[in-house]
């Protein structure tokens, strides 16, 4: 079976962004970007699949800009099969809906039996795209899987939920984001990089998909969080309890 | 316009996340009502009955309701929806799980996690990890929401006096099926609700460490006990306890951090608590710029000493 993992390129998880001075943004310009972290699970994880010999083709998707082709070469030098690019232009703004339906497209032509996405981008925090993926294609959902076992014509997902883990049961095919604790992605090797560039890398556009990838919510504005007042250090236990007590009456 | 709030409940109760949502719904300025699906959940309706500020009360009792598989779930919203300009989930697991999938059968963007409502179609969110917030305004004529839960003053759980009405429930989608769980035992607050956290970080070094350090201390103060993402991974505590960008955001009155460096993805989740109390040896910690009292102290005799000073 082929399992498609999308991918995003974002800020790198270590880079502590700034918001433009003129409301606009952040600032993106000339920081580091690297692969989603989720993300990274999540081709681990098809990786791991067809090591296992459940999963015959992982094919990589992203959508965004030419520089994605670095992200999906990553995604490749870990052990993905091929990629596709969804090309959209630079000043356009993809949110989950329209990737969702980018990627429900590529699901109709390419028939993966499994979907493997990251529970959330680190930068716009939405954890929308794999539920808005199966929901548009009629596929049950496994979110924040933190181990997926694939029998038969079934996959087995445990989820992280708030009291817990809990496991359900769904029949292929099906989508699955991954957390924090579903693998420890690999480090790529250098030789695994060279051999990413050999291999396929197929660009398409949102048109040819026939994806209307228009926003449907407007940012306004983007300013600073409200900044917390300057702290004080205590010098030991007791001037830490007393004021606790007395000053900020929290006990 | 009337807002359609999807409550989370264990079908006997309500959580309380459900109480911070209602506000949330009612600061849009039209009716609230209150979704209660699930099986054999009537105490949890009645409940969702008394809170303040709720019009009425829908039921849908079935079977396939009971675990929350969001296929079955997200149908009977989708079956509702009509009558809506407005559809409310908390953020928390399972809202998140649900939320996307209406708002994509509905052909609708969706906005997460909003921690204030500025007019009916606009909101404030957090973005990367919290170091900015984005003003966004929606366009769709169904708005899908989820509510960080800490943006929002909870709703009284009495004084309310709504109609209970039973609506027809969704079938099962026969796609998905619930298995088991395995929930973490826990006789301290929920997390997310607590007043006082007392979170540990890596520097604890093992679990029996972590629960032989920290548990007085949160025992003393009636605290929930929480994690950073090391800690987390090393397996000194359970998942559910991690706070931060991916794990819980919590904004308690006094979050008191033994041990945790400060990352940025930490920080994300608990930076609006009232007071920060930070314990680490390294001056250099990141937490301490957030901190409102840090003590620069090896925590393994610090911590001690504070709950003999308590």
């Amino acid at each position: 079976m082929k399992v498609l993992v999308p991918v995003k390129r974002v800020v790198d998880y270590n880079v502590k962004v700034r918001v433009k001075s003129d409301g606009t943004g952040v600032d993106i310009a000339n920081v580091k970007m690297s692969m989603n972290p989720f993300d990274e699970i999540a081709v681990e994880e098809a990786v791991r699949l067809k090591e296992k010999g459940a999963v015959t083709e992982v094919i990589a998707v992203s959508c965004g800009v030419t520089q994605c082709q670095e992200t999906l070469r990553t995604a490749m030098a870990i052990g993905a099969d091929r990629a596709i690019l969804v090309e959209t232009p630079a000043d356009l703004e993809l949110q989950p809906l329209a990737v969702a339906k980018l990627l429900k497209a590529l699901v109709d032509k390419e028939g993966p039996s499994l979907v493997i996405l990251g529970k959330q981008a680190i930068d716009d925090d939405c954890n929308q795209t794999g539920q808005m993926l199966a929901a548009l294609t009629g596929m049950p959902q496994g979110t924040f899987a933190s181990k997926v076992e694939v029998a038969g014509d079934k996959v087995s997902v445990t989820r992280e939920v708030d009291g817990g883990l809990e496991t359900v049961s769904l029949s292929l095919p099906a989508v699955v984001t991954t957390d924090l604790r579903l693998n420890e992605p690999r480090y790529v090797t250098l030789p695994n990089i060279m051999k990413a560039k050999k291999k396929p890398l197929d660009i398409v556009k949102p048109a040819d998909l026939g994806v209307d990838v228009a926003p449907r919510i407007k940012t306004l504005k983007v300013g600073e969080p409200p900044k917390r007042g300057a702290g004080v250090k205590v010098p030991d236990v007791a001037t830490l309890v007393t004021k606790l007590k007395t000053e900020a009456k929290v006990i | 316009m009337t807002a359609l709030v999807i409550a989370e409940h264990d079908h006997g109760t309500l959580k309380s996340a459900t109480l911070n949502t209602v506000t949330a719904a009612a600061a849009l300025g039209g009716d609230v009502h209150v979704l209660v699906a699930g099986h054999n959940a009537a105490a949890a309706a009645s409940a969702a009955a008394q809170i303040a500020g709720v019009a009425k009360v829908l039921h849908a009792d079935a079977a396939a309701l009971a675990e929350g598989l969001a296929e079955n779930v997200a149908a009977q919203v989708i079956a509702l929806a009509p009558g809506y300009s407005h559809i409310l989930f908390p953020a928390t697991a399972a809202g998140k799980n649900v939320a996307p999938r209406v708002a994509a059968l509905l052909d609708v963007g969706q906005i997460s996690d909003i921690t204030k409502v500025v007019a009916a179609d606009t909101f404030e969110r957090p973005i990367y990890a919290g170091n900015a917030i984005a003003t966004v305004q929606s366009a769709d004529a169904t708005k899908v929401i989820t509510v960080r839960t800490t943006g929002f003053d909870p709703a009284a759980a009495s004084g309310g006096s709504a109609a209970v009405e039973t609506v027809a429930a969704a079938a099962d989608s026969g796609k998905s099926s619930f298995v088991g769980r395995e929930v973490t035992k826990s006789d301290r607050p929920e997390l997310t609700a607590a007043k006082i956290i007392v979170s540990g970080g890596r520097a604890l070094g093992s679990n029996d460490k972590f629960m032989e350090v920290l548990t007085p201390l949160a025992d003393k103060l009636g605290a929930a006990l929480g994690a950073s993402r090391a800690a987390v991974d090393a397996g000194y505590a359970p998942n559910d306890w991690q706070v931060g960008q991916t794990g819980k955001i919590v904004a308690p009155q006094l979050y008191v951090a033994c041990g945790i460096s400060g990352a940025i993805q930490h920080l994300a989740g608990m930076k609006d608590s009232k007071v920060i109390v930070a314990i680490n040896k390294d001056p250099e910690a990141p937490i301490f710029s957030v901190a409102d009292y840090g003590l620069e102290a090896d925590l393994f005799t610090a911590v001690p000493e504070l709950v003999a000073a308590l």
